[in-house]
């Protein structure tokens, strides 16, 4: 009875069942690192790593190695160089802006060095590094990609209450004796990591939407943050669940777009409902010249 | 100019009665510290023994070296000459026995975490790992002691909003609250008073008197003005040109021995009320907010 069910739904699919098998852990990855992005304000450093990702992939291509080898080395390297240029493993948005255009000029002269050089066999490689080609997966790379993203989850959840009181709090929980500076470029690393592996799911153009928005809506819907931590990883599966199957379901929609366009509508939901006890702030009266 | 020491200190370093009949020691003692920060000596000979229960000001114009002098106690900042005791060991040793509160400007209005959140972080957050979901007595325990030390400090109406949305002096109380929440025997403020009216540095002073009295809790403050404190002072650190004296207010704040430090004729004042009005120092002209 269960093959007969299975033989009409997507999960019989062996395509499906492996951007299912990569694109639950990698959203839940991005969902648990998009809340600390978006708590310490870092989401300009995601989407600088977004093309980061892109002039990776790139370069792979362009010397003839492994796609995913570029993608790794390229984020986790240009992440880990925003935290040293940074103050205390937190860069500004000076050093992302000139690091970022920097590296996406090196993204196009990759490009024309791969369509010149090497032969078009594999001329759409560019597209889906730029758009993602989750239904494309092999069963290899989704085996590798779920595992390293499962990785960056445990990682995420040994490190989110320091990582979190760090976050809030830089100077007394330097004092308690968290490693501050360590945490933040562990944290660096890891937003490299997921944005190499968000690339493989739904491209480097829209992977920002998987870190920003389900962690964006969870902080607008509670303000308990380990709720919130659950809330943006759990929206984000969610929401590449919908995109796949609703990509399925009309196969004129590209996964990427589907998913992003859930992500979207979530966080776009959020913004209709009100929270009940949104006190408003009150008036501050402002403090006394001091001089 | 480098070594000010007042002789009424001295006498009054012999007054304090011998601190912890329980053979516990000075909770802070400074013998002839110095600090020297990129090279330069911002301050040197400063003598203090605090114990517990016992509120002690640092005072001084900007950029002296008032908030250098809680960083010597953390241990973050190394002592040049001299000597630092935190109960009993070299800074740093003792870090989870002090509640530190650092200067800070307001959390951003739309930080999303609740009062609550940023007093537990106090507790139990540079442990690793998050928190289990799971009721168990550990949680219960952490729980209580979170909406107790709320109590303590009078946040308890305001404490599940979001901080961002309190007011300076509501979140001043709830990070007093965070600092207290392991139960330390010494309080460090940097500048708790900054920014916040008239009114609210009243209230959090009183606040921190009543814990430092009542609760036994060795506070050491940074202010930048000395009056909405003055009442609840056991001691005072006044720094000013690389040279310190300690005492009891009435002993540290006259116009001779500011006069004395500053190299410039300082007037102090006494208004009917008690407050202190110091005229002629170069704060007073100078403004601006660098911290010490």
């Amino acid at each position: 009875m269960t093959t007969d069910l299975l033989a009409s739904s997507p999960l019989s699919q062996p395509f499906f069942q492996h951007a299912l098998l990569a694109g639950t852990p990698i959203a839940a990855a991005c969902g648990l690192v998009g809340y600390f992005l978006v708590l310490r304000a870092q989401v300009f450093t995601a989407d600088a790593l977004s093309h980061v990702a892109f002039t990776g992939a790139m370069a792979a291509l362009a010397f003839g190695c492994d796609l995913r080898l570029g993608l790794l080395v390229a984020t986790v390297a240009i992440a880990l160089l925003f935290g040293t240029l940074g103050r205390r493993a937190r860069p500004d948005d000076v050093v992302i802006g000139s690091v970022f255009s920097w590296v996406l000029g090196l993204g196009a002269f990759f490009v024309s060095l791969y369509t010149t050089s090497r032969s078009t066999a594999d001329g759409t490689a560019g597209v889906s590094v730029l758009f993602g080609s989750v239904f494309g997966i092999s069963a290899g790379r989704a085996t590798a990609a779920a595992w390293l993203a499962a990785g960056i989850c445990l990682v995420m959840l040994i490190v989110a209450r320091p990582l979190l009181f760090a976050t809030v709090d830089e100077a007394t929980a330097a004092a308690r004796g968290v490693p501050v500076r360590l945490l933040g470029y562990g944290f660096l690393a890891a937003a490299g990591l997921s944005a190499a592996e968000a690339t493989q799911a739904v491209g480097s153009l829209l992977l920002l939407g998987l870190l920003a928005a389900p962690a964006g809506a969870a902080i607008r819907l509670t303000d308990r943050p380990y709720r919130a931590l659950a809330l943006s990883a759990g929206l984000a599966v969610a929401e590449t669940w919908a995109g796949l199957f609703a990509s399925y379901a009309v196969p004129k929609m590209p996964p990427s777009f589907a998913i992003m366009a859930a992500a979207t509508a979530v966080y776009a939901v959020t913004f209709l409902i009100r929270r009940p006890a949104a006190t408003r702030p009150r008036i501050r009266t402002p403090a006394p010249a001091r001089s | 100019m480098s070594r000010i020491m007042d002789p009424a200190t001295e006498a009054d370093e012999r007054r304090v009665p011998a601190p912890g009949a329980d053979g516990d020691g000075p909770v802070l003692a400074l013998r002839d510290a110095a600090v020297r920060v990129g090279g330069r000596t911002l301050w040197s000979g400063v003598n203090l023994r605090v114990d517990a229960g016992e509120f002690t000001a640092v005072l001084g114009p900007n950029g002296v070296g008032k908030s250098t002098l809680v960083k010597l106690v953390l241990g973050t900042v190394p002592a040049a000459a001299g000597d630092v005791r935190v109960l009993g060991k070299p800074p740093g040793r003792a870090n989870h026995r002090i509640g530190y509160m650092p200067q800070r400007r307001a959390f951003d209005t739309s930080m999303r975490l609740r009062g609550t959140d940023v007093v537990r972080m106090g507790l139990d957050g540079d442990h690793w790992g998050v928190p289990l979901p799971f009721p168990g007595p550990r949680r219960r325990a952490a729980r209580a002691r979170v909406e107790e030390v709320i109590e303590l400090v009078g946040a308890s109406a305001y404490a599940h909003r979001p901080i961002g949305q309190c007011s300076g002096g509501e979140q001043q109380r709830l990070l007093i609250a965070q600092a207290l929440v392991r139960r330390p025997r010494l309080l460090l403020l940097d500048e708790p008073l900054d920014s916040l009216d008239l009114s609210h540095q009243g209230d959090v002073a009183a606040l921190t008197g009543r814990i430092c009295h009542r609760e036994g809790v060795a506070v050491v403050m940074v202010a930048h003005d000395v009056n909405p404190i003055l009442h609840h002072l056991d001691k005072v650190v006044y720094l000013a040109g690389g040279g310190s004296a300690t005492g009891t207010p009435e002993e540290v704040i006259t116009s001779a021995t500011l006069t004395r430090l500053y190299g410039t004729r300082v007037e102090v004042l006494r208004a009917s009320d008690g407050q202190l009005v110091v005229v002629g120092r170069p704060e007073t002209t100078g403004g601006g907010h660098a911290a010490g």
